[in-house]
C-alpha cells in the first residue's frame, strides 16, 4: 500500500486533448511543491481555496517553461480531499512533460494511474461506480498513450472528425436551405442523396467508436495471464520477457502459488502480464485456490499465453486442463497463445518456427525465441486492430462526444427515411454537428449559414 | 415646448421607432416621436412588403407583445401568402405584398392617434448627458428638448451617402436628407461607429411590362392575417409575376462594373450576403446562367413595380438597358434606378439585452443602427427598446426575451453576443429552439408580457386563456382516446395509411405522417363520443393540439435542450462585474467579457472567443 500522506502529482487531462493541459498536484506540500515551481503575484501557501492565479513556471535556471493559470483547493474542498494544487498549461506534450517533471524535481511523486480517484474514493468523496467511471479517463503511461495522443495533436484524429463534421454541416445547409430560402431559385437536394450521405457519415463515426476499444489497449495496456501446469516454466518466461528476475523460479512443482502482475512495454505498448499458480486437478486446498484465480484471471485476459513443456508436444491438446482454458477463451473472446518451453532440453526435429502468430517455441532458461514471441504479441495486438497509421480515439470525453453524435443522428437518418420535413431532420443533425464540435471547437450555425451563402446564390 | 414634459423621445419614424414610440406611450410615458418628415412615418424603404421565412414569425411575436406592425400590414396587404406549407409547422411563415402609400398612411394614422405620443418634425443633432445618463437632445432647429430616455432608430439615416454608378449624393433615402451630427455627438460620448451597406432596385412603371409571357404568383386562396386580432383581411388579391435574367443582362450588367462604386472601391460598407445585387450575383456565381427577378406591384392605385432581385447601383443607364433584356421587360420604363446605400451604425456589442447603451443609462438603440436589415427586425427591436425605456423611466425591472422564447429573444442575443459585420437579418435556422418558436403560437409564447405590461388589451388576453383551456381539453382527450378499428379504418384507407386491427391510441394515429386530427375528429364516430366539441370546433385550437401530438418526440428532445440552456441562463453574473478580476481567464475572454458584458453564464458561453475553459474558470470564480 503506499503512502497516503506523500504528495502525488500527475497529468490529468488526458493527453492530446489539445488546448488547456492540466497538472493536478495532491497531498500535504501540495502548495509548497507548487510554490518551488510557480512565480506568481502571491505565494499560493498564502492563497485561500479556489482561487485562480496567473503566472509562470520556471526551470532550474529560472527559464520560462509556460506561463501558466493555477487554482488552489484547500483540504477538504477538494477533489482528492486534500490540499490541490491545479496547474493549467498550455497542452502540447512536451510543456507538460516539463511543468510536470518541475513539480516532481520539487518534491511530489509521480501518482499511479488512478491514485487521485483512489484518494478521493479513500477519503470518502466518490462512490464506487463514480470512481470508476473517473478512473477510466486516466491515461496510462504506455509509450503507444502518448504517440497515438502524438498523432491526435498532429490534427489526424481532428482531421478525420473535421471531415465527418463537414459533410454534416453540408447537409444540414442543404436541409436549411430548402428551409429558409425556399423561395429563392436554387436546386434542393435529392432525399435519397441525402439519406446515403448521412449513413456513410454514420459509418465513419462507427469506425472511430470501434477504434476506442482500440484505444483501450494504449491507455490501459494489454492484459497477458501466462497459465500452465506447475513447473511448466511460467515464471521463468515471466523473468524471461521482463528482462528482470521478478518471479520465484524452483524446480518444485507448485512454487507460485498467488498471482504476480508486471508491466512491460513492448515496441511502445503497455503490456501487463500475469503470472498464475500452476493448473493442475488437485486436493491441495490451497493450489485449488490457485488454479481457480488463474481461470479467472484468464478470463479477465486480453491474451493467455499457455505455457507447455515441450515434452508434452506429442499428446498436445488432449489434455482435460488444456481443453478447459481453450472453452473459457473461445468463450470471452481471449487470444489463446501456446508457447513451447524447455527447447533447449528436448533437440528434436519439432518445428521451431511460430505458427499463425498463435503458437511459439522458446527456452525461457536461455532466452531462444523470446524476442520472436515479444514480436509476436505486438503483432497480435496492433495487426490485427489497426495499423499504425490509422486513427484511434483514446479519450474518453471525445468516446463520450462521438457517441452522442452517433444517437443523435440515428434519430435525424430516422427522421429523413419516414419523409418528414428538413427541420426536424435538422434538429438531430445539428445535435450532432455540436457534440462533434465539443471535440472540434467548432459552433455550428454561423457554419451553416455561412456555408450556404459561399455555396448558392442567395437573395432577391 | 413644456420644460420637462417628455419622458421619453424617440428617434427616427421607421418600423423602429413607431413600435418603441407606441409601446412607450402605451406604458403611460409621455413620449415624443422625432422624424424629419412626417409624412415619412412608416415608409417602407425597399420591398413592398412584411414577413417571410422567420420574418413572418417575428411579426407575429410583435403582435403577440402587442405591437402594431402585423395590423397594419393586415389593413394595407394586397397579397397574402403562407410560405413553406408543404413543410412543418416550425417553418410556415406568413408573407404579405403591401401597398406602400396605404402602409405609411396607415402607420401615421395609428401614431397620430395615440394618446401620450407627440410627433415633432426636425432632426436631433445632439445629446445630452448628465452623470452618464441621458438628460435630453437638442434639434437642428436649436431646440433643447430635456428627457429621461431617448430610443435611437435612425434606420439609414445616419450620414446616409446614396451610390449610383459613381454619383454619390448624401441622403438616407430616396429623396430624403441625411441625419448629421448625432454620430459625431454619440462618438464623443464614447460609442463607437461602424459603416454599413445595403441597396434596393429600381422601380418601373407597370404600363411597360409584358405580363403575357411571365410566370404569375398569386395570393393564397384563405389569406391568413399576421394579427392574432385581425379577423379576416382581403381576398380581393393581387398577383406578382416572376420572371429570369439571362446571359445577356449579365453581358450588359458588365459593360458598366468600372463604372460600379461597388468594384471600385468607393464603397466601403459591408453589405448583405443574403441580400446581394445583381452584380454581385453575377460575379460571385458566374457559373449561374440565370436569376429569379419577381415583379411587386408596389400598391392597388399605383403603376409603380418594385423589381425585385435586381437590386444593384450600377449607372442608371445600364440598370435600364440591362432590364430590357429580360423577358416581360423589353420595353421597360425605369421609374428611378436603384442605388446602393451606406449610412453608419453601432456595433451592439454595446448595447444590454435590453437594447439600452452600456454607456449611457437611459439611451437606447433600435433597429438599423444595430446593425439588422429589414423591417421586421427593426420592429422587434423596437417594441423591446420601447418597453425597457418605459421600464427604465418607471423604476421597474426590465424586459428581456430569451433564446428559447422567441426570434426577438435571438436577434437581440446574436447582435449583443456575437456582434455582425454585415446587416444581420433573420433565418429560421438562426433559431436553436425552432420547433417552439413557430409563427401559430407566437400568442400562448407571449401575450403574457404584452398583457403584464398593457399593450394587449384585457379581452384579447381573455380569449388567449379561453384558447388554452380549450387546447388543454382537446388534448386531454386525445391523450387518453382509445379508438376502434371500425371507427377509423376507412378515413386511414383513404388517406393512404395502414389500416388498424385492433384499438389503437388516437394519439398515435394522429402521429402518422398523413392523418390530420382535423379530418379525424370530422368522423361520426367521434361525433357521438365524448369528444370536447367546443374546443374541436376550433381550427385554431385543433391545429395546436395536433401540432403537440404529431411532433411530440421531437419537442420533447428540443425541450431538454431548453432546459439544459436555462440552467446557464439562470447562473447570473452581477451588473458591472470586471472581468479582468478573474485572473486565470484567458486575454481574448477578459476582453471579449468585458466588452459584452454578459448577465449570465449561458450569455458568455456564446461569445466568440470565450473558451468552454473560460467558462469553467468563471463558474469556478462566480461558484
Ligand atoms: N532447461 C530448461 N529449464 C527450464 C526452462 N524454463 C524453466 N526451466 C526450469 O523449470 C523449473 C520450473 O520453472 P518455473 O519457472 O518455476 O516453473 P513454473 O511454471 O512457474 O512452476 P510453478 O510456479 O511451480 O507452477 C525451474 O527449475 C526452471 O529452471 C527452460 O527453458 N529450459
Ligand atoms: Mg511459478
Amino acid at each position: 500500500m503506499l503512502d497516503n500522506n506523500d504528495t502525488i502529482a500527475a497529468i490529468s487531462t488526458p493527453p492530446g486533448e489539445g488546448g488547456i493541459s492540466v497538472i493536478r498536484i495532491s497531498g500535504a506540500n501540495a502548495f509548497a511543491v507548487a510554490d518551488h515551481v510557480f512565480l506568481g503575484r502571491t505565494k499560493l501557501c498564502e492563497a485561500p481555496s479556489h482561487t485562480a492565479h496567473f503566472g509562470k513556471i520556471v526551470d532550474e535556471q529560472g527559464g520560462l517553461v509556460d506561463e501558466v493559470v493555477v487554482v488552489t483547493f484547500r483540504a477538504p474542498g477538494s477533489y482528492t480531499c486534500e490540499d490541490v494544487v491545479e496547474i493549467s498549461c498550455h497542452g502540447g506534450y512536451l510543456v507538460t512533460q516539463r511543468v510536470l517533471e518541475r513539480s516532481l524535481s520539487a518534491g511530489a511523486r509521480l501518482a499511479e494511474p488512478g491514485e487521485f480517484t483512489k484518494r478521493a474514493f479513500l477519503n470518502g468523496r466518490l462512490d464506487l461506480s463514480q470512481a470508476e467511471a473517473v478512473a477510466d479517463l486516466i491515461q496510462s503511461q504506455s509509450d503507444a498513450a502518448y504517440r497515438s495522443s502524438v498523432r491526435q495533436l498532429s490534427g489526424e484524429l481532428s482531421r478525420k472528425i473535421k471531415g465527418v463534421r463537414d459533410e454534416l454541416l453540408n447537409l444540414a445547409s442543404l436541409l436549411e436551405l430548402e428551409l429558409d430560402f425556399s423561395e429563392e431559385d436554387v436546386e434542393f437536394a435529392n432525399r435519397k442523396a441525402l439519406q446515403t450521405r448521412l449513413e456513410d457519415a454514420i459509418m465513419t463515426v462507427d469506425e472511430l467508436l470501434a477504434s476506442y476499444s482500440v484505444g483501450r489497449v494504449y491507455r490501459e495496456g494489454v492484459r497477458v495471464t501466462i497459465a500452465g501446469k506447475p513447473n511448466a516454466g511460467k515464471s521463468s518466461l515471466l523473468n524471461a520477457i521482463l528482462g528482470d528476475n521478478r518471479a520465484i523460479v524452483s524446480e518444485i512443482p507448485g512454487t507460485t502459488r498467488d498471482t504476480i502482475s508486471e508491466r512491460v512495454s513492448i515496441k511502445g505498448v503497455l503490456f501487463r502480464l500475469t503470472d498464475t499458480a500452476g493448473l493442475r486437478e488437485t486436493v491441495d486446498k490451497i493450489e485449488r485456490e490457485g488454479v481457480e484465480r488463474a481461470k479467472k484471471e484468464a478470463k479477465e485476459a486480453d491474451i493467455l499465453l499457455l505455457v507447455m513443456d515441450l515434452s508434452e508436444h506429442d499428446y498436445n491438446g488432449t489434455e482435460p486442463l488444456y481443453s478447459e482454458l481453450e472453452d473459457v477463451c473461445a468463450r470471452e473472446g481471449v487470444k489463446l497463445v501456446r508457447v513451447w518451453n524447455k527447447v533447449d532440453l528436448y533437440r528434436t526435429e519439432a518445428p521451431r518456427v511460430p505458427q499463425n502468430g498463435y503458437i511459439f517455441y522458446v527456452s525461457a532458461l536461455h532466452g531462444d525465441g523470446i524476442d520472436s514471441l515479444k514480436n509476436g504479441l505486438f503483432n497480435l495486438v496492433l495487426g490485427e486492430n489497426l495499423n499504425e497509421s490509422s486513427v484511434v480515439v483514446t479519450n474518453a470525453r471525445h468516446r463520450d462526444a462521438l457517441s452522442r453524435a452517433r444517437k443523435s443522428l440515428g434519430y435525424a437518418l430516422e427522421t429523413l427515411e419516414s419523409g418528414k420535413s428538413g427541420e426536424f431532420v435538422a434538429l438531430d443533425l445539428r445535435s450532432g454537428l455540436n457534440a462533434l464540435g465539443e471535440i472540434t471547437g467548432e459552433i455550428t450555425t454561423e457554419d451553416i449559414l455561412n456555408n450556404i451563402f459561399s455555396r448558392f446564390c442567395i437573395g432577391k | 415646448m413644456n420644460e420637462g414634459k417628455y419622458d421619453i423621445i424617440v428617434i427616427g419614424a421607421g418600423h423602429a421607432g413607431i413600435e418603441a414610440a407606441l409601446s412607450a406611450a402605451r406604458m403611460d410615458c409621455q413620449v415624443l416621436l422625432m422624424t424629419m418628415d412626417i409624412a415619412a412615418i412608416g415608409r417602407m424603404s425597399c420591398n413592398p412588403a412584411i414577413g417571410g421565412t422567420a420574418k413572418g414569425n417575428l411579426v407575429r411575436e410583435i403582435d403577440a407583445l402587442g405591437g402594431e406592425m402585423a395590423k397594419i400590414a393586415d389593413a394595407t396587404g394586397i397579397q397574402f401568402r403562407m410560405l413553406n406549407k408543404s413543410k412543418g409547422p416550425a417553418v410556415w411563415s406568413p408573407r404579405a405584398q403591401n401597398d406602400r402609400e396605404a402602409y405609411s398612411v396607415e402607420a401615421r394614422r395609428h401614431v397620430e392617434s395615440q394618446a401620450n405620443l407627440h410627433i415633432m418634425q426636425d432632426m436631433v443633432v445632439q445629446l445630452f448627458t448628465e452623470g452618464g445618463e441621458v438628460a435630453g437632445v437638442e434639434t437642428a432647429a436649436g431646440i433643447r428638448i430635456p428627457c429621461k430616455a431617448v430610443v435611437i432608430s435612425s434606420g439609414t439615416f445616419l450620414n446616409g451617402v446614396m451610390h449610383t454608378g459613381l454619383k454619390s449624393r448624401i441622403g438616407g433615402r430616396f429623396n430624403e436628407p441625411p441625419a448629421i451630427g448625432l454620430t459625431a455627438s454619440l462618438e464623443k460620448l464614447g460609442f463607437v461607429s461602424g459603416r454599413l451597406k445595403t441597396g434596393t432596385p429600381p422601380r418601373v412603371d407597370r404600363r411597360s411590362i409584358d405580363f403575357s409571357q411571365l410566370e404569375e404568383q398569386p395570393g393564397d386562396q384563405d389569406p391568413e392575417p399576421f394579427s392574432f386580432q385581425t379577423l379576416e383581411v382581403t381576398k380581393d388579391q393581387v398577383s406578382c409575376f416572376l420572371t429570369y435574367t439571362n446571359q445577356r443582362t449579365h453581358d450588359m450588367l458588365r459593360t458598366g462594373f468600372d463604372k460600379s462604386p461597388m468594384f471600385t472601391g468607393l464603397i466601403k460598407g459591408i453589405g448583405p450576403r443574403y441580400c446581394p445585387s445583381i452584380e454581385d450575383k453575377i460575379v460571385r456565381f458566374a457559373d449561374k446562367g440565370r436569376h429569379q427577378i419577381f415583379l411587386e406591384p408596389e400598391g392597388r392605385d399605383t403603376n409603380v413595380v418594385y423589381v425585385n432581385g435586381f437590386s444593384t447601383s450600377l449607372p442608371a443607364e445600364i440598370q435600364c438597358e440591362a432590364m430590357k433584356t429580360v423577358p416581360g421587360l423589353e420595353h421597360v420604363e425605369m421609374l428611378r434606378p436603384g442605388y446602393a446605400v451606406e449610412y453608419d451604425f453601432f456595433p451592439p456589442h454595446q448595447v444590454k439585452l435590453t437594447l439600452e447603451t452600456h454607456l449611457v443609462g437611459g439611451l437606447f438603440f433600435a433597429g438599423q443602427i444595430n446593425g439588422t436589415s429589414g423591417y421586421e427586425e427593426a420592429a422587434g427591436q423596437g417594441i423591446v427598446a420601447g418597453i425597457n425605456a418605459a421600464l427604465r423611466v418607471k423604476g421597474e425591472n426590465p424586459f428581456v426575451l430569451s433564446r428559447a422564447e422567441a426570434y426577438i429573444g435571438v436577434l437581440i442575443d446574436d447582435l449583443v453576443n456575437k456582434g455582425t459585420d454585415e446587416p444581420y437579418r433573420m433565418f429560421t435556422s438562426r433559431a436553436e429552439y425552432r420547433l417552439m418558436l413557430r409563427q401559430d403560437n407566437a400568442d400562448r409564447r407571449l401575450m403574457k408580457y404584452g398583457r403584464k405590461y398593457g399593450l394587449i388589451p384585457s379581452d384579447v388576453y381573455d380569449s388567449l386563456l379561453e384558447k388554452e383551456r380549450y387546447v388543454e381539453t382537446l388534448s386531454s382527450y386525445v391523450d387518453a382516446k382509445s379508438v376502434p378499428p371500425a371507427a377509423v379504418n376507412s378515413y386511414l384507407e383513404q388517406v393512404g395509411s395502414a389500416p388498424i386491427t385492433e384499438n389503437e391510441k388516437l394519439s398515435q394515429l394522429v402521429k402518422r405522417q398523413d392523418v390530420s386530427l382535423s379530418d379525424l375528429l370530422k368522423l361520426e364516430y367521434f361525433r357521438s363520443d365524448s369528444l370536447p366539441m367546443e374546443a374541436a370546433a376550433r381550427a385554431d385550437v385543433v391545429r395546436q393540439v395536433e401540432i403537440e401530438t404529431k411532433y411530440a418526440g421531437y419537442m420533447a428532445r428540443q425541450f431538454e435542450e431548453i432546459e439544459r440552456f436555462e440552467k446557464f441562463e439562470s447562473m447570473q453574473i452581477p451588473d458591472g462585474f470586471d472581468f479582468r478580476r478573474v485572473k486565470s481567464l484567458s486575454t481574448e475572454a477578459t476582453e471579449k467579457l468585458n466588452k459584452v458584458k454578459p448577465s449570465s453564464i449561458g450569455q458568455a458561453s456564446r461569445i466568440s472567443g470565450v473558451s468552454p475553459a473560460d467558462i469553467s474558470v468563471l463558474m469556478v470564480y462566480l461558484h
